[in-house]
């Protein structure tokens, strides 16, 4: 079959053609601005549809129709909103720390768009396969803190500062909880490259492989990835009928609209490193698809968007914890159960226990 | 400006926040000037009065028709029910005696009410703890409500349809088969609240053992309505004064022991029901007779003292009206149940966090224009 191959590195393919134009400092360049891009296009686009596609979701739950006048099925919506934020004045408070005021949503767009970088969307189609992919998504999603921390405390608004200091407790707290789930499904695959932990999954998908301590591991990640994006049950920063919309209520117009979008790429993320750690990624079911690669595309953005509907049925449905039941839950069950679950994994691994087809 | 000066012996970690006039939690205008360590309350100020209008002193001016059409604005979501209580106390002056034809229809329809504000007040509980979907379902039941209210006097909030000497209209053709409708609709849904509120775990664990108000407490501040009967203090002026055909229905009245939020909450769960049970027991058989007896054009109450009180679905109304004889009142004055339930407020959150206050907020069910008469 090598006359057939299947190995098609989308970023290796256009690197190859910019060598041969030009020189090889310029093409690395101009293959960085290329992916760059092509990111932040898929960045804007995906946020934009997230956003549609809650609002659908949310007007299904809740027996409304959503929005569905711009364009066919409300499809050019999220533009016509994007583009109202857009025109928006950005104001502020006379006494906020205009600086880090201003910063604050950059650090949390910034560091969605650098997590997207590392998933394998299809064999090849990754921007960044290193071999430390999971530690440094894990590394990367502990930054937005930082920016949602800021604009609380920069803002010099109460409310938000109490958003942003839940905020810290809450990200922080969890991020132990999905680092941990992450660590498990890591200890069976034996590597921390994405690449890799899709190639270990042709032999049936992670949570299949793992069984109990995979599904397990499973849960807890969905608990702590909800709650790590802060969205509802866990939306304890914005807490709208509490503290009027927390962190971000100082922030207008397009400001506003990063912390938005962010948090729906947040979403997307945690339910991209989901599928990725636990359903296979790009794999389809039994194999049904394996020779024509770019169907990989659809299979993984389809058990994306199980996840994201997943989270979106939790925030239509519940109601919101209070901040110490929130930490109750983190350090008095998550974790032990996470620190449980590990040490069953080890053995598993350790005896050999774990499904294979 | 002047404002209201609040504690001012602060300890060194506390600080001071307005949660309110504007804010989604308080549904309306009401100022809360709360004491904050870290997110712990330390003390809680109302500050009322962003929406007075005088309404009390607007009725000395008016006739006592005229009373009537401004009692539905201050509790406008049992609007029907403050019109019973002024139409009764005029009655009552007048020593007029309705038809039964009206105490039946006076009846069934501040019970539609009471169910609709509760179906409003059910949504906005789930919002206020952050489960948005149940504002929807609350306002889908209370909507099939307001229609039957459309047709039969036009109005759907602030209704009018009582007036001294019985009722602005009778009742439309289709009232009966409608509110049946309602009735056998509303009991499939009460079910469904609960699947999706009250037996959540996370609500639960957010109203449990909140906000708790002994019995005690409850009979010093004055509560009424259901959050005293959550305390288990027995207070329905429907059991104990009795007014228009209430007195012929039997219902069990809502009482909890517990006292706290979830109390509060199951109480208002459980008057639906009795709510339900009471339109049953009355729709069935609507007395023939006039919906309206005869008064003069210009009523004038005897000279004297008239106090009348109502359950509404916040409390206990009273309506206190001084007559000198002349056309209008020379003072009247409203019991208004909100207030004496905000009064709890501060004795009741002191020591909870931001979010229980907002929790609790909620099952005191305020109404501002009730307090800010």
């Amino acid at each position: 079959m090598d006359t057939f191959k299947l190995t098609w590195n989308i970023t290796e393919t256009i690197q190859d053609w910019l060598v041969s134009i030009m020189s090889e400092n310029a093409a690395n360049i101009t293959a960085m601005v290329l992916v760059a891009i092509i990111y932040l296009t898929l960045f804007a686009v995906a946020g934009l549809y997230l956003v549609l596609l809650e609002r659908r979701v949310a007007a299904w739950f809740q027996l409304r129709l959503g929005p569905n006048r711009v364009g066919f099925q409300g499809l050019l919506q999220t533009m016509a909103d994007a583009l109202k934020l857009v025109s928006k004045e950005l104001t502020g408070t006379v006494k906020a720390d205009k600086f880090l005021y201003n910063l604050a949503p950059y650090f949390v767009i910034v560091t969605s768009l650098m997590a997207l970088a590392v998933f394998p969307f299809t064999k090849g189609f990754q921007a960044f396969d290193i071999n430390i992919g999971v530690f440094f998504l894990i590394a990367i999603s502990s930054i937005g803190v930082i920016g949602i921390l800021l604009g609380g405390w920069s803002s010099n608004n109460k409310f938000a500062l109490i958003g942003a200091m839940r905020s810290g407790v809450q990200t922080i707290s969890y991020e132990l909880s999905i680092g941990l789930s992450l660590l498990t499904m890591v200890l069976m695959t034996g590597t921390l490259q994405l690449s890799e932990i899709v190639e270990v999954q042709k032999s049936g998908w992670l949570i299949v492989q793992g069984h109990i301590p995979a599904i397990i591991a499973f849960m807890v990640y969905m608990i702590a990835g909800t709650a790590e994006t802060n969205r509802a049950p866990f939306d304890m920063v914005e807490a709208e009928s509490e503290l009027g919309a927390g962190f971000h209520t100082e922030y207008s117009g397009m400001k506003f609209a990063y912390f938005f979008l962010a948090e729906f790429i947040n979403m997307f993320i945690i339910a991209c490193i989901a599928t990725t750690v636990f359903f296979g990624a790009w794999l389809s079911p039994f194999g049904i698809t394996e020779s024509i690669p770019w169907l990989g595309v659809f299979w993984f953005l389809l058990k994306a968007f199980v996840l994201v509907f997943l989270m979106m049925w939790f925030r239509w449905t519940f109601p919101r914890l209070r901040i110490d039941q929130l930490l109750t839950l983190e350090w008095k069950y998550l974790l032990p159960i996470n620190l449980v679950n590990i040490m069953i994994m080890a053995f598993l691994v350790w005896q050999n226990l774990i499904i294979k087809f | 400006m002047e404002t209201a000066v609040v504690n001012t012996d602060f300890k060194s970690q506390e600080y001071f926040i307005n949660m309110g006039p504007q804010h989604p939690a308080t549904h309306g205008v009401l100022r809360l000037l709360l004491t904050i360590d870290g997110e712990i309350i330390k003390k809680v100020d109302p500050d009322l009065g962003y929406i007075h209008r005088s309404i009390e002193k607007m009725c000395e001016r008016d006739s006592y028709q005229q009373i009537v059409h401004l009692t539905d604005r201050m509790d406008y979501l049992s609007a029907n029910i403050n019109n019973e209580a002024v139409c009764l106390a005029v009655e009552n002056a007048l020593e007029l005696e309705v038809t039964d034809r009206i105490k039946v229809i006076r009846t069934i329809v501040g019970e539609l009410t009471r169910i609709s504000s509760h179906c409003l007040w059910w949504g906005v509980m789930g919002m206020d703890v952050g489960a948005l979907t149940t504002y929807f379902y609350g306002f889908r039941d209370r909507e099939m409500i307001n229609d039957i209210f459309e047709e039969t006097c036009g109005a759907r909030l602030t209704m009018n349809y009582n007036v001294p000497g019985g009722l602005m209209f009778d009742i439309h053709p289709n009232f009966v088969k409608r509110v049946k409708e309602f009735v056998a609709h509303f009991k499939t849904k009460i079910p469904e609240y609960d699947r999706l509120l009250s037996n959540n775990i996370i609500f639960q664990k957010r109203t449990k053992g909140v906000g708790v108000l002994t019995k005690e407490d409850a009979i010093s501040f004055g509560v009424s309505g259901p959050v005293g009967r959550a305390s288990g203090y027995s207070c329905d002026v429907r059991k104990y004064h009795p007014y228009s055909a209430l007195d012929r229905v039997t219902f069990n009245e809502a009482l909890r022991i517990e006292g706290d939020t979830y109390a509060r909450y199951q109480v208002r769960i459980q008057e639906l029901w009795e709510s339900l049970s009471i339109i049953e027991q009355l729709i069935d058989n609507i007395p023939e007779g006039d919906y309206r007896v005869p008064t003069n054009a210009v009523i004038k109450l005897p000279k004297g003292e008239y106090y009348q009180k109502v359950e509404t679905a916040r409390g206990e109304l009273g309506v206190y009206i001084i007559s000198t004889g002349t056309k209008n009142p020379y003072r009247v004055k409203f019991r208004s149940p909100g207030f004496s339930n905000l009064s709890v407020l501060n004795h009741i959150a002191v020591g909870s966090k931001i979010a229980d206050l907002v929790a609790i907020m909620a099952t005191l069910d305020l109404v501002i224009p009730d307090i800010d008469r």
